[in-house]
C-alpha cells in the first residue's frame, strides 16, 4: 500500500499533487499508474467544466503539477477538489501505443557506447543487444520540448550521468543514464551517456494537435539500423 | 500597403514575447512570455492593446527599427530611451512610457534598458503564433527568424504619455516549499534572512544567487524530478539558489525551498548582477492581496496616462542611460540544466 497523496503549493498559481516520495531511487510503475489515473481524472473533470481556472497540468514520474490562474479560481476550493480526486486512487497504465524507433549504434553516433561496455563488463554487441531487447515505457516528457524519460533500462547497463555535462549534445542522440533511456529532440547541453542516434522527429510545432511524438504510458523499442537511415532523414 | 517594422539592427537580447505559451508544459514546452508582464501591459495599454499582446522585449540593447510603407504606432515601457529619426535624418529624443508614430521610412533607435524594457506596437506584433503564442523560445525552434515584423496601420488614436511605472521594493515574497522539508532549520533561517546577491549567471531561464549556503538535511539535494514554474527557487547540492524565470524548463530535479508569488515575478526581471535581495514568506491570502494591489497599480497608472504634448519630451538625459556592458546574458549555462 502507498501513503495517501499529498498536495503542495508551488507558489500561488500551481499545486503539485504527489503520489510518491521525492527521494525514491526508482519510482515503481504503480506510482505512475496513479499519476496517469489522476491526469485522466483531471481531463474528465475539465471537460465537464469542473475545473474553472485550471490552465494545464504536468504529469511526472511521481506527481502531477496543476497550473491555474489564481484570479479565476479559489485557491482553497481547487486544493480541496484536487485532493478529493487524488484520493479516488484511480489508475491508468498503458497508453496502448507502441513505437519502434530506428537507432544507429555506429561509432561516430555513439561516443559513449564503448565506455558503457567497458564499465558494465560487456562487449559492445552485448550492450546493443540489451538495448534493443528492452521495452521502455515513456514515464514523462520534460527538460526539453518532446524529451522522453524512458524507464526500463536493465540494471546491467546502469551508469551515472557524466560528471561534466557536454556543452552540446546533437539532436537525435539516444542516451542512457541511471536506469533510464532518452532521446534528445534538440541540440542542447546534456550529461547522459550517448549510445546512438535516431532520425526520428520527436517534436514538431507545426503538428498543432500533437507536437510531441510520445505521450506518457507509450511503449518504445529501439531497433538497430545502419548510418544510411540517418542520412535519409 | 503593408504595415510593419523592418529590423535594421537587431540589438542584443531582443525577443518577441507575449503573455506566454500556455497549455504545452506537459510535453516539455516552457511557458515563456514577458519577464515583466506588467511593463509589457503598460506599453500595450498606452496603445489600447490587450495587456498580453506581443511586443519586443529588450534585455541588453534595443534594435533599430524602420517603418515600412505605412505608419506604425509604438509605445515604450522601461527605463529605456529611444531616438526617432526622420527620413531626412533629423532626430529627436523619445522618452519611455509614451507613444509615438513612425511615418513610412522613419526609424526608431531604441537604447539599452536598465533591467528589461518593452517595445509595443498598436495592434500587437502579428508574427504567426506557434503553439498558440508568439513568444520566442529559440532552444526548441519556436522562433521566427524575420527581417520585418508585421503589424497593422494605426486606427487614429492620439499619442499618450505617462510618468514612469515603478515596482515595489522590499523583500521578494514567496510561498514556502514544495520541498522546504529538504533543508536544515539553519538553512531555512538563512534563506529568510539573506541577503542573496545576484550573480552574472542569468538569462531568461533563470538566475543564480549567491549567499549563505543553504544546507540540505538527510533527505538530500536530489529529488525525482517534478514540476517547476517561473519563480520556483531550486537549491542544488552547492547550497546556492537558482531562481527560475519565464523560459525555465517544465520539470526539475533539485529541491525547491520556496516559490516567488505571481505579483513579485515582474520585479525579478530587473535584477542586475550585484543586486541584493531578501525573501519573505507569505500565504495564499497575502499573495492574492499582492496580485490585486499590483493589478490596481497598473490600472491606476493606465488611467493616469494623458495626451502627449506636441514636440515630445526633449529630455535627452533619459536616453541610452543604462550601461549593461558587464551583464552578459549566457544562453548555454549547463548548470541550469539538470540533464
Amino acid at each position: 500500500m502507498h501513503p495517501p497523496p499529498r498536495l503542495f503549493a508551488l507558489g500561488d498559481a500551481a499545486f503539485t499533487v504527489e503520489f510518491g516520495p521525492p527521494q525514491a531511487r526508482d519510482v515503481p510503475p504503480d506510482i505512475q499508474a496513479r499519476v496517469l489515473g489522476f491526469a485522466a481524472g483531471l481531463a474528465e473533470l475539465q471537460a465537464a467544466g469542473g475545473l474553472p481556472g485550471v490552465i494545464e497540468w504536468v504529469p511526472t514520474f511521481r506527481s502531477v503539477t496543476v497550473h491555474f490562474d489564481p484570479d479565476r479560481c479559489l485557491h482553497r476550493h481547487l486544493a480541496d477538489r484536487l485532493q478529493a480526486l487524488a484520493a479516488e486512487g484511480r489508475q491508468a497504465t498503458d497508453s496502448g501505443r507502441k513505437w519502434t524507433i530506428p537507432v544507429c549504434f555506429d561509432g561516430e553516433f555513439a561516443p559513449d557506447i564503448e565506455a558503457v561496455a567497458v564499465a558494465c563488463g560487456l562487449s559492445r554487441e552485448a550492450v546493443i543487444a540489451q538495448l534493443t531487447a528492452t521495452e521502455f515505457t515513456v514515464r514523462m516528457l520534460g527538460f526539453l520540448p518532446g524529451f522522453p524519460y524512458l524507464s526500463g533500462l536493465p540494471a546491467s547497463l546502469e551508469m551515472p550521468r557524466l560528471a561534466t555535462p557536454r556543452p552540446r549534445v546533437p539532436a537525435g542522440s539516444v542516451a542512457i543514464a541511471g536506469r533510464m533511456g532518452a532521446i534528445y529532440p534538440w541540440d542542447s547541453p546534456g550529461g547522459w551517456r550517448l549510445v546512438g542516434r535516431s532520425p526520428v522527429t520527436l517534436f514538431d510545432a507545426t503538428r498543432a494537435d500533437h507536437p510531441a511524438l510520445f505521450a506518457p504510458g507509450d511503449r518504445v523499442r529501439w531497433q538497430a539500423v545502419g548510418p544510411e537511415a540517418l542520412a535519409a532523414s | 500597403m503593408s504595415a510593419g517594422l523592418e529590423i535594421r539592427s537587431p540589438g542584443l537580447g531582443v525577443s518577441i514575447q507575449d503573455d506566454g505559451r500556455h497549455g504545452h508544459r506537459h510535453i516539455g514546452v516552457p511557458l515563456s512570455g514577458a519577464l515583466d508582464p506588467v511593463f509589457l501591459a503598460a506599453a500595450n495599454g498606452l496603445l489600447g492593446n490587450p495587456a498580453g499582446a506581443a511586443g519586443l522585449e529588450v534585455l541588453l540593447a534595443g534594435p533599430l527599427l524602420q517603418a515600412l510603407d505605412a505608419p506604425v504606432r509604438i509605445a515604450l515601457a522601461g527605463t529605456m530611451g529611444a531616438r526617432h529619426l526622420t527620413v531626412a535624418g533629423a532626430g529627436r529624443a523619445v522618452p519611455a512610457w509614451s507613444t509615438l508614430r513612425l511615418q513610412p521610412g522613419e526609424q526608431l533607435q531604441v537604447g539599452s534598458p536598465c533591467g528589461v524594457g518593452y517595445i509595443a506596437v498598436e495592434g500587437g506584433l502579428l508574427t504567426p503564433p506557434m503553439l498558440g503564442s508568439r513568444s520566442t523560445y529559440a532552444r526548441a525552434g519556436l522562433i521566427h527568424v524575420v527581417t520585418t515584423l508585421p503589424c497593422r496601420a494605426p486606427l487614429g488614436f492620439g499619442e499618450r504619455q505617462n510618468v514612469a511605472l515603478g515596482h515595489e521594493d522590499g523583500p521578494i515574497r514567496v510561498i514556502p516549499g514544495p520541498q522546504d522539508d529538504h533543508f536544515t532549520a539553519a538553512a531555512l533561517d538563512h534563506f529568510y534572512t539573506g541577503p542573496f546577491r545576484v550573480t552574472r549567471q542569468r538569462d531568461r531561464m533563470g538566475l543564480r544567487l549567491a549567499g549563505p549556503a543553504l544546507a540540505h538535511n538527510q533527505r538530500g539535494a536530489d529529488i525525482v524530478s517534478d514540476g517547476v514554474t517561473p519563480g520556483a527557487i531550486q537549491v542544488p547540492a552547492d547550497g546556492q539558489p537558482i531562481l527560475l524565470l519565464a523560459d525555465c524548463q517544465t520539470v526539475g530535479g533539485y529541491p525547491k525551498i520556496a516559490t516567488v508569488i505571481r505579483a513579485d515575478l515582474p520585479r525579478l526581471a530587473h535584477l542586475q548582477p550585484g543586486d541584493e535581495i531578501r525573501f519573505r514568506a507569505v500565504d495564499a491570502d497575502e499573495a492574492a492581496a499582492a496580485r490585486a494591489a499590483l493589478a490596481r497599480r497598473l490600472s491606476d497608472w493606465l488611467a493616469g496616462a494623458r495626451p502627449a504634448q506636441a514636440g515630445g519630451d526633449p529630455d535627452t538625459a533619459v536616453l541610452l542611460a543604462a550601461n549593461l556592458a558587464g551583464a552578459a546574458v549566457r544562453g548555454d549555462d549547463p548548470h541550469l540544466w539538470p540533464d
